[in-house]
């Protein structure tokens, strides 16, 4: 721990840090539980995120930004790869020392009708885990809650009622004074805006905001709603079927997209405009089975720019301008495009070998 | 945190009071329409304008709660020109899928009940049946076949134990019963391949829970289609879907209400779908219709201070802005809605006026009426709409 802390205070700007984040979901059979496959949910992502700053992380369903932020929050324990939050390397902990952890880092859920406990009023759920805690003395507790409740735009006579008594912005702002009463540095927000209405929306992002500021929080915002990452946040990641594509800061993605599927994503937002004509670039099929991944650039089935070489071999994770990553064979540089020639060369023959047996095996 | 409790609180008597009084009510309507099914006439109205393929004209419908009457739908007109993609537009609650309900009599009866106004759906020769009194036999009839509907969940509307084909055949054969298994089946491929699919054969024999959440979405519109309906309305029809899945289907729709002339009336919460999609746009609050016209007219020159608000809440892709603009305070009690305008206590633009009665229909251009006291000077005033007093009922 001590060496871990030391560590930290050496790069300090970066609050999180996700080096290769690996999370497979076992296939089992359904007879002896055998593993016959995986879900790769979350296929080797890394990427790092300034103190005080918010990252979105953006992609279809299914592409795995919710695992990914559970995953950095060990909600679900990781296949292999790295989570350092402020240098403390979130899966070598104890099961003590991540309680310990616990208060650091918190999540505010999509879905803001399942996740508070229909059994317990709103003080109770905004108190319990400070009360385990120990945030604040016993003889405070009741002042901090209410305290927390007026900061998210509570006011303090909800502290009796139970959520069903509630709207979902509502429901949402107690979502956050939860996460919030805890005082975190760190909070995972999984879709904290897609259940709710556009003018409630607008007030519970101006609260994530304020919040922000006031508490010098550092989110991360995984959500499909473009515009919203758009404004709420710093840097954006764009991710499909368990890889990070793309990832700059907003201007730029926004701006430059430089991934086939990125600029797909953007030209696919409706704009509130109907003088507004874009070109659309509309993507074929449906996102394919994270199970059973098309093989070299997994996005190659529905790209529009697909080339030989992203039949076979994986693009690298590459720094095309200063700040400005993507995966995509299309910004390859000298060295990265030999090895993918190579690697596509290898996955040909490859092919032409087990062509080649099971053609025998036929014949005889 | 006393004054706070009064409000949901209904005493025993109360309770006793509001069922009985439900009760009363819906047995008289109920018994009412059995009446008014007998006789044709009674049903059958002539369109305003035929070029319309639905008119609405102050329909309200209401529900008898145990809480009390939801005006869920207040006195709403507008109408759906042949041909044309009408959105309609609103928060949750504020009754734009209620409108879509009581225009397929598809509402929760008895506590749901259409209690005035007309609902038009043009036949194509001049008259035109009166929804609200339509007996449930033609209905049946129109259902489906000339009025279509595709959902909002893709994943719950088809159902999980029938085979795709043989949930679409089974439309063709309710409304075409000369149809024989062979032309269903040619149909039904048909349609597979109209709305995009490529292994249409494969999909026929496929359960729904083999397809995914765009595939589903083009099956329930190949239901909604197969018969070519004149009128199809969509509800939320891309909510649970991505962003690019969404931009497949509104492509979709469009295509396809160009080969079928029919008319989409688009219910949605999402001003950027209905942009790209309407050709007019019905803006709905709490119940009533705030604010009407073409898209052009809605989107560059936004009238009622709800749209405007509705517009800045959004955020836009390209436009920075510090901070969003949010509408201050909650839609009203649909218990007990006031009986001025239903948006003053939290405009920003609330005058002298607002205190009155619930604003008129005011015209502001051949196109654009609002219902919003700030352009009774601009415009000719067109009506108020009309509430029904339910203790008179």
């Amino acid at each position: 721990m001590e060496e871990l802390k030391k560590e930290s205070a050496a790069n300090s700007e970066y609050l999180l840090e996700v080096n290769n984040l690996v999370k497979w979901f076992p296939i089992k059979s359904t007879f002896i539980k055998q593993t016959i496959g995986n879900v790769k949910a979350v296929d080797g992502v890394s990427f790092k995120i300034r103190r005080g700053e918010t990252m979105g992380l953006v992609g279809e369903s299914g592409c795995g930004k919710s695992t990914c932020g559970r995953t950095i929050l060990r909600l679900l324990e990781k296949t292999s790869g790295e989570v350092r939050l402020d240098g403390v390397d979130v899966f070598a902990l104890t099961k003590e020392e991540l309680r310990k952890m616990r208060p650091r880092m918190q999540i505010v859920f999509q879905d803001p009708y399942s996740s508070l406990s229909p059994r317990l009023p709103i003080g109770e759920i905004i108190g319990e885990a400070v009360r385990e805690h120990r945030i604040v003395p016993p003889e405070e507790y009741d002042q901090y809650i209410t305290r927390v409740m007026e900061v998210c735009g509570l006011p303090e006579y909800y502290k009796e009622r139970y959520p069903h008594e509630f709207s979902g912005g509502q429901r949402q702002r107690i979502c956050i004074a939860r996460a919030l009463a805890l005082s975190p540095e760190f909070i995972v927000c999984d879709e904290p805006v897609s259940a709710l209405d556009v003018s409630i929306q607008a007030q519970i992002i101006n609260l994530l905001k304020k919040l922000q500021k006031d508490f010098s929080l550092t989110y991360l915002f995984i959500s499909h709603d473009l515009s919203v990452v758009e404004h709420i946040s710093d840097t954006v990641g764009v991710m499909y079927l368990g890889n990070m594509v793309e990832y700059a800061e907003t201007e730029k993605i926004f701006s430059n997209p430089l991934n086939p599927y990125t600029k797909a994503l953007f030209s696919a937002i409706p704009i509130p405009d109907p003088a507004a004509k874009i070109n659309r670039i509309i993507l074929e099929g449906s996102i394919p089975s994270p199970a059973n991944p098309p093989s070299g650039c997994k996005f190659h089935t529905r790209c529009r720019e697909c080339m030989e070489v992203c039949k076979y071999a994986s693009p690298e994770w590459l720094e095309v301008e200063e700040g400005h990553f993507c995966a995509c064979h299309l910004y390859d540089s000298q060295e990265a495009k030999l090895r993918a020639q190579m690697e596509m060369e290898k996955a040909k023959a490859a092919e032409t070998k087990a062509a080649t047996v099971s053609g025998d095996i036929t014949k005889q | 945190m006393a004054e706070k409790k009064k409000t949901s609180y209904i005493s025993g008597k109360e309770s006793r009071r509001i069922t009985r009084f439900n009760r009363r009510v819906t047995r008289k309507l109920e018994k009412e329409r059995a009446n008014a099914n007998k006789d044709k006439a009674l049903y059958t109205t002539r369109m305003k304008d035929p070029n319309n393929v639905v008119e609405f004209d102050n329909v309200c419908t209401y529900f008898f709660t145990d809480v009390g009457v939801v005006k869920a739908v207040d006195g709403i007109s507008f109408e759906v020109p042949v041909g044309k993609t009408v959105g309609v537009v609103g928060e949750s609650g504020c009754g734009k899928s209620v409108t879509s309900l009581s225009l397929m009599q598809l509402l929760q009866r008895p506590s749901g009940q259409i209690v005035g106004g007309e609902i038009r759906f043009n036949l194509g020769d001049g008259t035109a049946y009166n929804i609200v009194n339509t007996p449930n036999a033609i209905m049946e009839k129109i259902r489906g076949n000339q009025i279509s509907m595709i959902f909002q969940e893709p994943m719950t509307a088809l159902n999980p134990v029938f085979r795709i084909g043989e949930q679409i055949n089974e439309v063709l054969e309710l409304h075409n019963p000369e149809m024989t298994k062979e032309q269903m089946k040619e149909r039904t491929l048909n349609m597979l391949e109209l709305v995009g699919i490529a292994n249409k054969e494969g999909v026929y024999e496929m359960y729904p829970h083999e397809l995914s959440g765009g595939m589903r979405q083009r099956i329930c519109i190949a239901i909604a289609l197969a018969c070519s309906p004149q009128l199809i309305i969509a509800d939320e029809p891309t909510t649970a879907l991505d962003v690019t899945i969404q931009a497949q289907i509104l492509d979709l729709l469009e295509n396809l209400k160009e080969k079928l002339n029919s008319s989409i009336m688009l219910i949605t919460h999402d001003l950027g779908v209905v942009a790209g999609m309407a050709d007019y746009v019905v803006v709905m609050y709490a119940g009533r219709v705030v604010e009407k016209g073409t898209t052009e007219d809605i989107f560059h020159h936004p009238a009622h201070p709800y749209t405007i608000g509705l517009m800045q809440s959004k955020p836009v892709v390209g436009k920075k802005v510090e901070e969003l603009y949010n509408i201050p305070g909650n839609v009203p009690n649909p218990v007990e809605m006031p009986n001025y305008c239903y948006f003053r206590d939290r405009c920003e633009k609330r005058c002298e006026d607002c205190n009155g009665n619930y604003p008129p229909e005011i015209r502001i251009s051949d196109t654009h009426v609002v219902s919003c006291y700030r352009y009774k000077d601009e415009g000719k005033i067109l009506g108020y709409p009309k509430s029904v007093n339910v203790e008179e009922l």
